[in-house]
């Protein structure tokens, strides 16, 4: 008997936590609201699942629980009931399914206005890389990495000469402005992770994974790493700032390039040497 | 991980055409009575033979995974193939012939003739041992011409799928050894007539699994996925 | 192969199996511990599981300890808690539920329930407990290596799983894990060979498949499956261990480390993660199939009822097996993976639903005019339909790839599968256990004791892993020692993170109560007889209980029905055993 109850107080206790308690995600701060309805969606859908079939159980339970020469009933199958059942789940599935794939679908086609943007992952850092004036990003491999040239962009390509290189710093990025996220990393398996963005990707080493999202509000966001790489991994924080046009030109200026970062720095640490 | 894939649809297939004989479509609660089907040995197979067939299934999952970790590291930009040295050729015919005395083995044993049945058992057990022997020769080739394990990832397979064939080469050798005396003493003739078969099927089934290998090392399994891949586009 | 056709012999031959066939033990070492008598092997199996289990319960303490108060247990510094988890991940998913689902409930009820004397081959089956014990071992002793155990998260990710940065990369940790899983799988190797070629060729006279309790399916097909799978999990051990020991490259791409460049060149560490999810999503199966049979068949004993819809349920099991093999990228969205992956991946996910969903629906249709004894094991099966339903449903939002992107690597993943795998599978444990001791020591497990341990574990750990999700919804990511107080955290969770915390520490010291009451029942308990829950397949209808060795007496039963007739109309009773003739009389006098 007690069970039958504390069925029945396990749903309306789900249900009032999930309508009253405080905890729920972020406010978003980019275009991936779409995630945002298919979930409400699929919180629906499930809810009304768990919440039926609980109580249905909780009803089962309380009504056919033992009594003094009760018997059950024999009855082995029922094919027409199990094929309702089978329909009535897969148009449930369906329904879950179908907006999901239409919103992946939207979230792997890069729009082709997007804009570049490299992060870089370490242990336990973020660098970031922006395409400069050409609007290209130079080649780059983890093999030229060294201490003059951190990101290990390749200084035989001319397109990575006004590349602009912000090692261990603030990504910026314009409001309302597409960008393809390019993600590497150069030591093993990191994720950016910007909670109020929605979207995520892993960084592989060896290969160049990528995920796209227009920024829909100004402010300061926290990025933290979603792939365990190591002691540091909770420790692996970094900021991008969303900003209006003219705040982000102002701070695209003061960024140094990497042909202006590797010059005087190439004359400094050849020097001792000979 | 195409590879594992075609090899579990040919899996789950045979295990699909078995449950179709098992009456799955039946109503147990209507059939009361002492049913035949299902006695003490339900299919009338010997059951080690059933086991071994798992058995195989299992090791054929494990190389069917390193063949699909092959192809999928071969695509990386890295891949060097590695030479065939000329000894493995060699190698693999003594495999066939192993094969083919244990085979000859099996059949003196049911012609009850001892004398052919020794003979043959030798010869197995000698060619296969003189395989072991020429997959290490072929290894030291390698080493010396300085195709190395860390050198290139298609070395690393080449030493390492060569190395597990090996290893199960030699559990095959330890179940023959255990068969074998009652070749020579007056034992369990029964008992040694289901081990050969056993041991024969095993041998067969490696000598599968080398060729499918050889034809990984030697390239030939890329241009016919290749084929495969120009018929699917 | 058994051609359908075959006609009905009614003669019937004695089933009696020759006497040379059955290994008997000479002395007391080889009767109690190099046995070869599965239920010996079942108990030992069982035995060990429980024991690492109960040390990876102590790490979920600590991780608890860690997340709700932060710094509180001094110890935990990152290093620590990265092995603390790694370890409880690994400990519970492998050496606990498989070797106790598989191992433990496999041995004991395989021979038992097709009514065989023993495992077709008990020699091996008696090395594949030992290997399994060296496989423990091994995995302990990483413990005390120095550098400790491997931090890798149980998924064992390269390239970060071999490197310097994980705790036990660079050190022992990392090659005693990889070495114990292989003596693991080599071990269950030799195990479920026993298990698959028991239920195909030892079953007696009579039973055949559709007459077996779903109990043997779930089992039947979780071994295949693991069989199958677990090759996968070898082959990754084995490239890594080459990585990590001879310096190949079959994972590991050109990588700089704090500044170093590494030999390393080419490798992918996706690879390894098809590889690992190959096994890994498999695993999640072979854990939960048999609990889907043995739930079964607790709720039609305890109902008083057939299970309803066995065809059906018979059907999906094999179904649901069979596309666990075609999932496992789901678990990859946000690997880096072609990203048209998703939409085949995401597609046979939700697919795996429909069978899944049936089952719940046949399970409670059970219920449905039933004659329901709320005995400790039917609490435990509603308990599991609740942890698993939610569980499931949850599955729904990761296995949608693209509601997937937010919440992967967050605590709502962390949620999921410890009610889907961990809460749900343990729940049947339970309720198997309380439904099967009486059978194995021939004694009751006390009443008192059970309900509050099912009270506590249940309500306990709803209240556990309910609440994380919403941990995770608000954004909070896995695998974080210290979280801190992020801006994107509106509402703090640290009140209740230290919630859980008490929760699991209750939840925890109830398991006490349980071993307690396994440990005390064995002399104070209630005698049961052989059969005290009138149930109707054939383990119950052994002539001793516990059951002695060879299980069967001088003749082996003959099965004349499924394992289901409860409450049949007209019979004298309402359960009639599996090797009962009823309404016929017995075709031969025994």
């Amino acid at each position: 008997m007690a069970i039958a109850v504390v069925l029945v107080v396990v749903v309306v206790g789900s249900v009032l936590f999930h309508l009253l308690s405080p905890w729920w995600w972020t406010p978003i701060a980019s275009n991936w609201g779409y995630i945002d309805h298919t979930l409400v969606i699929t919180f629906w859908i499930t809810g009304l699942v768990f919440a039926s079939v609980v109580l249905f159980m909780a009803y089962c339970v309380f009504r056919f629980r033992h009594r003094e020469g009760a018997r059950a009933r024999y009855e082995p199958e029922s094919r027409r009931l199990e094929l309702w059942l089978t329909v009535i789940t897969a148009v449930g599935v369906a329904a879950l399914l179908t907006p999901g794939l239409f919103v992946w679908h939207r979230f792997v086609t890069v729009p082709d206005e997007a804009a570049d943007v490299e992060v870089i992952a370490q242990q336990w850092q973020w660098s970031y890389r922006l395409p400069g004036e050409d609007g290209r990003l130079g080649q780059s491999s983890a093999r030229l990495i060294g201490p003059e040239n951190p990101l290990g962009v390749d200084p035989d390509d001319p397109a990575g000469a006004d590349d602009v290189i912000i090692e261990a710093g603030d990504l910026h990025l314009p409001v309302d402005r597409p960008v393809r996220v390019l993600l590497r990393s150069i030591d093993v398996l990191h994720d950016f992770y910007v909670p109020e963005f929605r979207a995520k990707m892993d960084m592989v080493p060896g290969m160049v994974t990528y995920f796209w999202f227009t920024p829909t509000r100004t402010g300061a966001f926290e990025v933290l790493c979603a792939e365990l790489c190591g002691v540091g991994h909770a420790f692996m924080r970094g900021a991008v700032q969303i900003d209006g046009e003219a705040d982000y030109q102002a701070w695209l200026g003061e960024q140094p390039t990497f042909a202006a970062l590797s010059r005087p720095v190439r004359l400094g640490a050849a020097a001792p040497m000979r | 991980m195409s590879v594992i894939l075609v090899f579990l649809v040919v899996v789950i297939g045979f295990a699909g055409w078995w449950l179709a004989h098992q009456r799955l479509l039946s109503k147990p609660w209507l059939e009361v009575g002492p049913d035949p089907l299902g006695g003490p040995r339900p299919t009338g197979m010997p059951t080690e033979k059933i086991a071994l067939g798992i058995f195989l299934a299992v090791v054929g999952a494990l190389f069917a995974l390193f063949a699909s970790a092959y192809f999928m590291r071969m695509e990386f930009a890295d891949w060097r193939p590695i030479p065939i040295p000329r000894i493995v050729w060699l190698n693999t015919g003594v495999l066939v012939l192993a094969s083919v005395a244990l085979e000859c083995a099996l059949a003196a044993d049911r012609q009850h003739d001892r004398g052919s049945l020794r003979l043959s058992l030798a010869a197995g057990a000698v060619a296969t041992v003189t395989f072991l022997g020429g997959q290490l020769v072929a290894w030291r080739d390698l080493a010396a011409s300085g195709y190395l394990v860390t050198g290139n990832p298609a070395n690393s397979f080449f030493y390492l799928l060569t190395g597990l064939h090996g290893l199960h080469i030699l559990g095959g050798l330890v179940a023959l050894a255990r068969a074998t005396p009652a070749a020579w003493g007056t034992g369990d003739a029964r008992g040694l007539r289901l081990r050969l078969e056993l041991c024969v099927a095993y041998w067969h089934f490696l000598l599968f699994v080398w060729l499918c290998l050889l034809v990984l090392f030697t390239g030939w399994a890329t241009g016919f996925v290749n084929i495969c891949r120009g018929f699917l586009t | 192969m058994v051609d359908a056709t075959q006609e009905i012999d009614t003669d019937i031959p004695p089933a009696e199996v020759p006497e040379l066939e059955l290994y008997h033990p000479k002395s007391w070492w080889t009767t109690y511990v190099f046995s070869q008598d599965a239920k010996i092997i079942a108990l030992q199996y069982s035995g060990t599981a429980f024991a690492i289990g109960l040390v990876a319960l102590v790490l979920s303490w600590l991780i608890r300890l860690q997340l709700g108060f932060p710094g509180l247990v001094d110890f935990i510094t990152p290093e620590a808690y990265y092995q603390i988890v790694t370890m409880h991940g690994m400990i519970m998913v492998v050496y606990l539920l498989t070797a106790l689902f598989l191992g433990g409930f496999g041995n004991y009820l395989i021979p038992l329930m097709v009514g065989a004397r023993d495992m077709v081959f008990p020699y091996v089956n008696m090395l594949s407990y030992w290997i399994y014990l060296l496989a423990v071992l091994v995995l302990v002793a990483s413990f005390f290596a120095p550098g400790g155990p491997t931090g890798a998260g149980w998924t064992l990710y390269p390239p970060q799983a071999i490197l310097g940065g994980t705790p036990g990369g660079q050190q022992a940790g990392i090659l005693l894990m990889l070495a114990s899983l292989m003596l693991f799988i080599i071990g269950f190797t030799m195990g479920g060979l026993n298990y698959v070629v028991t239920i195909l060729q030892g079953r007696t006279r009579g039973m055949t498949l559709m007459r077996m309790p779903l109990t043997l399916w779930g089992i039947f097909t979780a071994t295949v499956m693991a069989l199958l799978a677990f090759p996968a999990l070898f082959v990754a051990c084995v490239m890594m261990m080459f990585d990590r020991v001879l310096g190949t490259s079959f994972f590991m791409p050109a990588l700089v480390e704090m500044g170093e460049q590494l030999k390393y060149g080419g490798g992918s560490p996706i690879l390894f993660q098809h590889l690992f999810w190959f096994f890994g999503h498999p695993e999640v199966y072979i854990v939960a199939l048999p609990a889907f049979g043995i739930v079964s068949d607790l709720i039609s004993v305890h109902a008083r009822k057939n299970i309803f819809g066995y065809r059906m349920m018979v059907w999906a099991i094999v179904i649901i097996g069979a596309l666990s093999f075609v999932v496992w990228a789901h678990h990859m969205y946000v690997s880096g993976m072609d990203p048209r992956f998703g939409f085949f991946f995401a597609t046979t996910t939700l697919v795996i639903a429909v069978p899944t969903a049936l089952k719940v629906y046949n399970w409670i249709l059970t219920l449905w005019r039933g004659d329901i004894h709320l005995r400790l094991p039917m609490l435990f099966a509603l308990a599991f339909i609740v942890t698993f339903l939610n569980g499931g449903l949850t599955g729904l939002f990761l296995g949608n790839v693209v509601v997937d992107v937010p919440l992967s690597d967050t605590m709502f993943v962390v949620a999921h599968f410890h009610m889907v795998m961990g809460v749900a599978p343990i729940l049947v444990i339970f309720g198997a256990i309380y439904h099967w001791y009486p059978k194995i020591t021939g004694r009751m497990l006390d009443e008192k004791m059970g309900r509050f341990h099912f009270w506590v574990t249940f309500v306990g750990a709803y209240a556990i892993f309910f609440p994380m999700h919403y941990v995770g919804l608000v954004g909070v990511p896995r695998r974080y020692v210290e979280l801190g107080d992020p801006a994107f955290v509106t509402t703090p969770v640290h009140g209740l993170n230290a919630f859980i915390t008490v929760a699991a520490l209750v939840v925890g010291f109830a398991q006490l109560v349980f071993l307690f009451n396994i440990v005390w029942s064995l002399r104070h308990g209630r005698p049961s007889g052989g059969n005290p829950w009138g149930a109707a397949s054939l383990e119950w209808q052994t002539p001793e209980t516990p059951p002695g060795h060879g299980n069967w007496g001088r003749e082996l039963p003959i099965v004349y029905r499924w394992a289901y007739d409860y409450s049949v109309p007209g019979a004298p009773r309402d359960f009639i055993a599996q090797d009962d003739p009823w309404p016929q009389p017995p075709a031969r006098p025994s």
